[in-house]
């Protein structure tokens, strides 16, 4: 059996999304509804530039000087008494979880909101191992319920809409009244997902920011799941990527702030959530135990690819991926990827390497939008751009996995051919001339850009002609 | 897992690279206290918190009327002053519980039966509305957690102008406690067709008495 390749498999799974009329309008009508909000929260295009200059070159510093934090995180983080684990891919980092939570005799779990959990396929690894994982954050508890993956970053279930998930619960709480009111579904998760909190053995965790100056790590969210996650049970693991340290506490507030904005359009979050340490010996509730797992999963090479290092600032807003017309069209899931949107065309491919992943590059316009809303002035459609050549004509020491894989004999050829004749003006001309004389052979289909398209045709006289003839000079 | 460590960080040092300046925050003009008050209540109630300027000692006759009114017959507090306070000075109609053993003894009851927590703060943050909490041993964290009323009592003398400014004044980074928290307003979610929704898995209302 022929397996598609990533490219086959994209434009399939993007055909099945366009075809999906009513997930494209709960996407759109959400996108709208996110960008206005972000745009309330931040409307002066002046001051925005000058406080991301700021955060961005916060977020920069900390990546210059990364192992350096790391180190000092860890020495900080071990003396207030949360045990600090690294893992440098994903079997790693699921293995130190599971170790764990069997050291701890944990059957049940209840999770905050972690996309590094996600890249790293940990509830399946759990599931597995006979531990019960319940997602805590209302978007997560909903795909979690569906079967599926988050299709956003920050909003996970934002592909559904009220039925869709009023149809979902009545079929998992069957002995709850059915109502697709949103309060009252909200209500329902509320008192299910309630006892589940009270009785769960281990909680897990992301993290937003770690500050290797006080050994803190900081948490952001709304619903007070992640508060809960993170003391109601005796143990807390939390997971996330390297690259989340910043150096002092006082750099935080900035980066908070954008943070914040930029992802939901708030000035902050209801809970902001700061974790210095377990449970004392004089203290009445916490975890006991708190552990941290750092993953590398690529980022380390990353990090030392002078070329793409900035990929590395992101803080995960998601607004780039509220502002991409090319996601407000097919949604999350069609990129078939953990990260979606403009930041996963761009982490992606460097994360999993250019065969699997490079073909998400091709989902982007390179419009640019994603690059102005970026808190951390990511610019992403220029880095964007960059690993699409890196796929066809890489560095000659691009350390990308499967630089170059991406070339074809074919298309290299007519680049090659087109160049040597656009180069120079004479054989520019003939070209010219040739195809005008040849225009009624012109094809009528011209593959992918017919099917939507009527195909060009030369016109009788070129421009160059119509242009002499005003009286214009050749030059 | 010792390699693991060491293969990251040897990876990470395989590039030099400059580290740019972060400059210093532009400081933030001064306020007045009433000035704090007053943006602190506009961006708390913006997302719903519940904001009453109240005297010194009037809080007692505050609870004493509200909390009946608004159905609460279970309140938690913890074991500092205000706990004390309660306990001298009972509400008729109200139960007092005091959060003055290990939560694993009384969980299920703690997130089943108690209508309201209340707990002091160490300050707020105007800009925001925001609560600065740190829990401990007289006020633990779930006290301002699970309970689905979360009322505080707030100092008006310990309002700051940003987040900024009160790691600075309180001194955050001469250290820390287990768990330090910013509150602003009730647990909400959005994740439901973006639509906003209000006592998601925190307190449904929160309502501060600023004192003062």
């Amino acid at each position: 059996m022929n397996v598609p390749g990533p490219m086959t498999a994209l434009r399939a799974r993007v055909r099945e999304a366009l075809g999906k009329a009513p997930v494209r309008r709960n996407f759109r009508a959400a996108m709208d509804g996110i960008r206005a909000k972000r745009a309330d929260a931040l409307p002066d295009a002046t001051d925005f530039a000058q406080r991301r200059a700021r955060t961005a070159a916060i977020r920069a510093r900390a990546l210059a000087r990364l192992p350096e934090l790391l180190e000092r995180l860890e020495q900080r983080l071990e003396a207030n008494g949360i045990r600090v684990h690294w893992a440098e891919d994903a079997a790693q980092a699921n293995a130190i979880v599971l170790d764990l939570l069997r050291q701890a005799g944990a059957r049940s779990v209840i999770k905050g909101k972690s996309m590094v959990s996600e890249e790293i396929g940990l509830n399946d690894v759990l599931g597995e191992a006979g531990i019960a994982v319940v997602e805590s954050d209302l978007g997560e508890y909903i795909v979690q319920l569906a079967g599926e993956p988050p299709s956003h970053i920050v909003a996970p279930a934002i592909h559904k809409n009220r039925h869709e998930v009023a149809t979902l619960f009545q079929a998992h709480h069957p002995q709850r009244e059915a109502t697709e009111d949103i309060e009252g579904l909200t209500a329902e998760a509320r008192q299910v997902l309630r006892a589940r909190f009270a009785q769960a053995d281990a909680g897990i965790s992301g993290v937003n920011f770690l500050v290797a100056e006080t050994g803190t790590l900081v948490l952001v969210e709304n619903e007070g799941n992640g508060r809960l996650s993170t003391s109601a049970p005796p143990l807390h693991i939390a997971i996330t990527g390297i690259e989340k340290v910043i150096e002092r506490l006082d750099e935080l507030p900035p980066l908070l702030d954008l943070l914040t904005r930029s992802a939901t359009g708030q000035p902050i979050t209801t809970y902001v959530n700061f974790i210095s340490g377990p449970r004392r010996a004089d203290e009445l509730d916490g975890p006991r135990e708190v552990h941290l797992v750092l993953l590398d999963n690529g980022r380390a090479r990353i990090h030392a690819d002078p070329l793409f290092a900035d990929t590395l600032r992101c803080i995960r807003c998601g607004a780039c991926i509220n502002h991409c017309p090319v996601y407000v069209q097919v949604g999350g899931h069609a990129y078939g990827s953990v990260y979606p949107g403009p930041i996963g065309a761009l982490l992606e491919p460097q994360r999993l390497g250019l065969e699997a992943g490079g073909s998400l590059t091709s989902a982007c316009t390179l419009c640019g939008a994603c690059g102005d809303v970026c808190p951390v002035a990511i610019p992403l459609p220029g880095l964007i751009n960059q690993l699409r050549a890196e796929g066809v004509e890489p560095r000659t020491d691009s350390p990308l996995p499967d630089a170059g894989r991406l070339r074809h004999r074919g298309e290299a050829l007519l680049w090659r051919l087109w160049a040597a004749i656009y180069a120079h003006p004479r054989r520019y001309r003939w070209l010219a001339r040739l195809l005008t004389a040849l225009r009624r052979l012109a094809p009528r289909r011209l593959g992918a850009w017919t099917r939507w398209r009527e195909a060009p045709r030369p016109a009788a006289r070129d421009l160059h002609r119509l242009a002499r003839e005003a009286g214009f000079s050749d030059e | 897992m010792n390699e693991a460590r060491n293969h990251i960080l040897k990876r990470l040092r395989t590039v030099q690279r400059e580290a740019p300046d972060t400059n210093a925050l532009p400081a933030i003009a001064g306020a007045d206290a009433e000035t704090l008050i007053t943006r602190f209540r506009t961006a708390l109630e913006a997302v719903r918190g519940e904001v009453h300027r109240l005297r010194d000692g009037d809080w007692m006759g505050w609870l004493a009327r509200e909390l009946p009114a608004r159905g609460v017959s279970n309140l938690l507090a913890g074991t500092g002053k205000i706990g004390h306070t309660l306990q001298t000075h009972p509400i008729p109609g109200v139960t007092l519980h005091r959060y003055d053993r290990p939560v694993e003894d009384w969980k299920d009851a703690l997130f089943e039966h108690i209508d309201a927590g209340i707990t002091g703060c160490r300050g707020a943050i105007a800009a925001t509305g925001s609560l600065i909490l740190w829990p401990g041993p007289e006020e633990p964290r779930l006290l301002s957690l699970v309970p689905p009323l979360h009322i505080v009592l707030l100092d008006a003398a310990n309002l700051h102008a940003d987040l900024a400014t009160a790691i600075r004044a309180q001194g955050w980074t001469q250290g820390l406690p287990t768990n330090a928290l910013l509150i602003t307003g009730p647990s909400k979610t959005a994740d439901i067709e973006q639509t906003l929704t209000w006592g998601i898995h925190g307190p449904r209302e929160l309502v501060v008495l600023v004192l003062g």
